[in-house]
């Protein structure tokens, strides 16, 4: 009798039920705090170039002169990053270019062509390429490709190409997992009506399901964009880090995370150089941010049609 | 099962007081056991010098079983931050600290000099060449010459591989190998790193770069500088110009565990170190410099 | 007909020559990291520890180290990650919160991992004033891998069938009861496969690491296992050079004459540790879930 009563008591149901719910909501809420968090810490330093060193946002990115280091009789540092930004878009388009219509590929591979070969062989690679560390990316890089192009293409090696050829492997993974899963949800009946009106495979794969399943690739090809612009060391050990704008893929340049990488350790926090390199860790942050909703401008596409 | 989430959740718990423990009891264990020398120390900086400082520290705590030396990297500018904030103890680097900080926080600290270290200039070894005068060797890394017949080699194009701008070895091959010339923007290879530099001079043909004495191996061919060889005994009498002090800063005058650190690095106990790393101690040194 | 009939075929067999091509790529690149690797891959490189100038150093520590990060970011993420998890899919309700909360998921997912490490040199190591820790580096992987888990558990969650979920509320139990006592149960071994599988990429993590746990490893006393000890390995207080990193440094400042041979060695250690997780957690999640299947009819 006691037992029942306790059983249908509010506290009875304050322990058993709202308490979890108010702590994994808590920690729901969580992520929006921690996500904030690091907004305003990086913004607070990154804008600090602009509020107290009164560097105007144009300049800095627009700019292509880069001498933080310059002195004050000639004329103070300069921090325009402009070559930093077209060398980050730069590779990354090109490692897009190299890998998407392979990982695509792989992807139809994977879920129309022979899903046995696929869950036994191709999914256990992606996950190996996935869990592969981006020092070792950037050490066999260095080891094996940078001679590799020297010797075929002319250049030093150290260039734009080996640059996007190892962040091409290295967002691989990602494409072709995020398309499979796009390709996988496409109802089989389209598949089943396209080749009983006697389309062929490929004609189905080509006309019906690579139609219908391309905001989720699109969506994939983002996520790697994303991917290939963050990635640091990798990158840092195979472009040469050439401050210009390159002029052919054999060229050398450089990008943002680099440049943060090389120079952080050595200048001190709150000077305009250490400030101009937190500025470029805030663009970045502002760049993930907006191929997020990219990525969601092309979901909500993907529904409505 | 419910045994054990709950001995899962159980553990988890336990590990996470632990380490908030841990993080109330804080990084400074002075411990005081009766031996002189005790208490933490911690050196944060330049990566040149931390091989040395790491191997000073490891002989240091092995005469002195209570004190703990921590030497870590991140480059000289983190160092002289850290030691000016007061988040370190000893800022290492490989530059005066009026390059790195404004003016005012660079005063507060204190300079001592623990070692010197020397720069060459290293070449693939295909090269032909033996020698450069400082002007050929400003001309190359100011984009003047970029054909080494124009120096007595091949024909060959000049490749430069260079450090970043705010590298110490950078700074001090400018300052004293090049007279402060400011080099090409945008024509030469940028290496952060020793090791890849290194690396790139012996793969790459017609590649000019410089390294720290430690560093030069067999892989590179090193250059004479105005006819002078890059070797311990020439910088020691002051023939080859091409070297820099590596600074240990305390903000202020060091005490206790620190100063008899610091004094350790510099005694004549751990000379014989300095030399087999390829360092240069300063009591062998014949001239010194004050800038 | 015919043509569109060759054209298929053409695909077919340009798709599994693409197809052959990646798992070969994939081949030649972990056999060319293994077969370079190969005169270090012994217990001595394994254990012991880097030695100045002298051939002959191994990777001890930093293997400690690297464990031992993953290990208490993993402490401190799972617990959140999976509370963040249960939430999304049991309680939370279509609308801006969950939008927003969502986006935040993403958002942290996307951010490049130098910014994350950015972020820890200037919170944890700069503010806290603990300077490079181990603990710092750990904090810092940890919002590295928050999103991983909680998507994950999320998706395991999900993916337990309703009627398990029903057959407890009708029994009388309360929602966080049946969660708690039904649900992650149920869900356990996809959640532990995840879990696995994030710690095998924190453990080749590098960039978010090297301004939190630091570049160098500290004498460390293997006899001493008081965690409060300075020497002891256990202490979180104290920097902690992970194996990534170290590959990192030893191209950068490595002064040994076997550089290069400790690169190759701990490279191809890095990746036999990254299958040997890969094969524990199918493994696990292959016994977990026969086990639980096994109960559960």
């Amino acid at each position: 009798m006691l037992k029942e009563k306790y059983k249908n008591s509010k506290l009875y149901y304050l322990e058993h039920e709202l308490l979890g719910k108010y702590t994994v909501t808590f920690f729901g809420i969580f992520l929006i705090i921690l996500t904030i968090c690091l907004v305003t810490f990086i913004a607070t330093k990154g804008l600090a170039t602009f509020f107290n060193n009164h560097y105007s946002p144009i300049e800095f990115l627009f700019s292509t002169v880069w001498k933080p280091d310059r002195g004050v009789s000639k004329g103070g540092p300069a921090i325009g990053t402009l070559i930093f930004i077209v060398g980050s878009v730069s590779v990354s388009l090109l490692a897009l270019i190299i890998s998407t219509p392979l990982s695509v590929s792989i992807a139809i591979f994977m879920t129309e062509i022979s899903p046995k070969l696929g869950k036994k062989l191709l999914q256990p690679a992606i996950e190996v390429f996935t869990g592969i560390p981006s020092v070792v990316y950037g050490w066999v890089g260095l080891s094996v490709l940078v001679p590799l192009i020297r010797a075929n293409f002319g250049g030093l090696g150290f260039s734009l190409l080996a640059g996007s050829l190892v962040l091409s492997i290295m967002i691989f993974p990602t494409i072709a997992s995020v398309s499979a899963d796009a390709i996988r949800a496409i109802s089989r009946d389209y598949y089943e009506a396209s080749l009983s009106i006697g389309a062929t495979r490929w004609q189905t794969i080509w006309k019906i399901i690579l139609p219908s399943a391309m905001p989720g690739i699109l969506t994939g090809v983002v996520l790697g964009l994303a991917r290939a612009f963050g990635e640091a060391l990798a990158v840092q050990m195979v472009l040469g880090n050439t401050i210009r704008i390159p002029h052919s893929i054999v060229d050398s340049t450089v990008n943002m995370t680099s440049i943060i990488t090389m120079d952080m350790g050595n200048t001190a926090m709150g000077t305009v150089w250490n400030n101009a390199l937190w500025s470029m860790a805030l663009l970045l942050l502002i760049m993930s941010f907006l191929f997020i909703i990219l990525i969601h401008k092309i979901g909500k596409k993907g529904v409505s049609k | 099962m419910n045994k054990l989430i709950k001995s899962i959740t159980l553990s988890m718990v336990l590990a996470i007081s632990l380490t908030a423990a841990l993080a109330g009891c804080g990084t400074k264990n002075e411990t005081d056991t009766g031996s002189d020398i005790s208490g933490s120390v911690t050196a944060v900086g330049s990566s040149a010098l931390q091989p040395l400082a790491e191997k000073a520290a490891q002989m240091f705590m092995d005469k002195n079983k209570d004190a703990n030396i921590q030497v870590q990297g991140g480059g000289s500018g983190t160092g002289l931050k850290q030691v000016s904030e007061g988040g370190a103890d000893i800022g290492n680097s490989d530059v005066y600290a009026a390059e790195k900080l404004p003016e005012d926080k660079a005063k507060a600290l204190v300079d001592h000099k623990v070692c010197v270290v020397g720069f060459a200039t290293v070449v693939n070894p295909k090269i032909k060449v033996d020698n450069l005068t400082k002007q050929q060797l400003i001309d190359i890394f100011s984009g003047k010459i970029t054909n080494w017949k124009d120096v007595g080699g091949d024909d060959m194009k000049v490749v430069i591989i260079n450090r970043p701008s705010s590298s110490g070895t950078r700074a001090t091959f400018k300052k004293y190998a090049l007279d402060g010339a400011e080099e090409a923007e945008g024509k030469a290879l940028t290496e952060d790193q020793s090791g890849t530099v290194k690396k790139a001079v012996a793969e790459t043909d017609g590649a000019i770069s410089y390294l720290a004495l430690s560093y030069i191996d067999k892989s590179v061919k090193t250059l004479k500088y105005e006819g002078v060889e890059a070797t311990v005994e020439n910088i020691t009498s002051g023939k080859y110009p091409i070297w820099s002090y590596e600074h240990m800063y305390t903000k202020g005058k060091p005490t206790g565990a620190v100063k008899a650190f610091i004094d350790y690095m510099t005694s004549s106990d751990f000379t014989s170190s300095i030399s087999e790393m390829g360092y240069i101690p300063n009591s062998d040194m014949k001239i010194s410099r004050d800038k | 007909m015919l043509k569109s009939k060759t054209a298929d075929r053409l695909a077919t067999v340009v798709l599994y020559i693409i197809a052959s091509g990646i798992i070969l790529l994939l081949l030649s690149f972990v056999g060319y990291l293994l077969y370079q690797g190969r005169e270090r891959l012994n217990l001595h490189f394994i254990i012991s520890s880097p030695v100045f100038m002298k051939e002959g150093g191994g990777i001890g520590p930093q293997l400690f180290n690297s464990l031992y990060i993953v290990f208490l970011s993993m402490i401190i993420t799972v617990p959140i990650g999976l509370a963040a998890g249960v939430y999304l899919s049991e309680y939370s309700k279509p609308g801006k919160v969950t939008d927003i909360i969502r986006f935040c998921i993403e958002a942290l997912a996307s951010l490049p991992s130098i910014v994350i490490g950015l972020f820890g040199l200037l919170v944890f190591v700069s503010m806290t004033g603990w300077g490079y820790t181990l603990f710092s580096g750990a904090l810092a992987v940890a919002v590295l891998n928050l999103p991983v888990i909680t998507r994950i558990s999320e998706d395991a969650i999900r993916n337990v069938p309703d009627t398990v979920k029903e057959a407890s509320l009708a029994m009388g139990a309360t929602h966080w009861q049946t969660i708690y006592k039904v649900i992650i149960p149920t869900a356990l071994p996809a959640l532990v496969t995840g879990l696995i599988m994030t710690s095998g990429r924190v453990f080749g993590e590098a960039a978010a690491l090297l301004y939190t746990a630091g570049m160098s490893s500290p004498n460390l006393n293997f006899d001493d296992w008081n965690p409060f000890h300075i020497r002891s390995p256990l202490n979180p207080f104290r920097p902690a050079e992970t194996l990534a990193v170290y590959i990192w440094k030893v191209n950068s400042e490595g002064l040994a004459p076997d550089a290069r041979q400790i690169a190759d060695g701990a490279s191809a250690i890095l990746i036999i540790f990254v299958f040997i997780f890969n094969i524990v957690s199918r493994f696990l999640g292959r016994v977990l879930s026969t086990k639980f299947a096994g109960r559960k009819n």
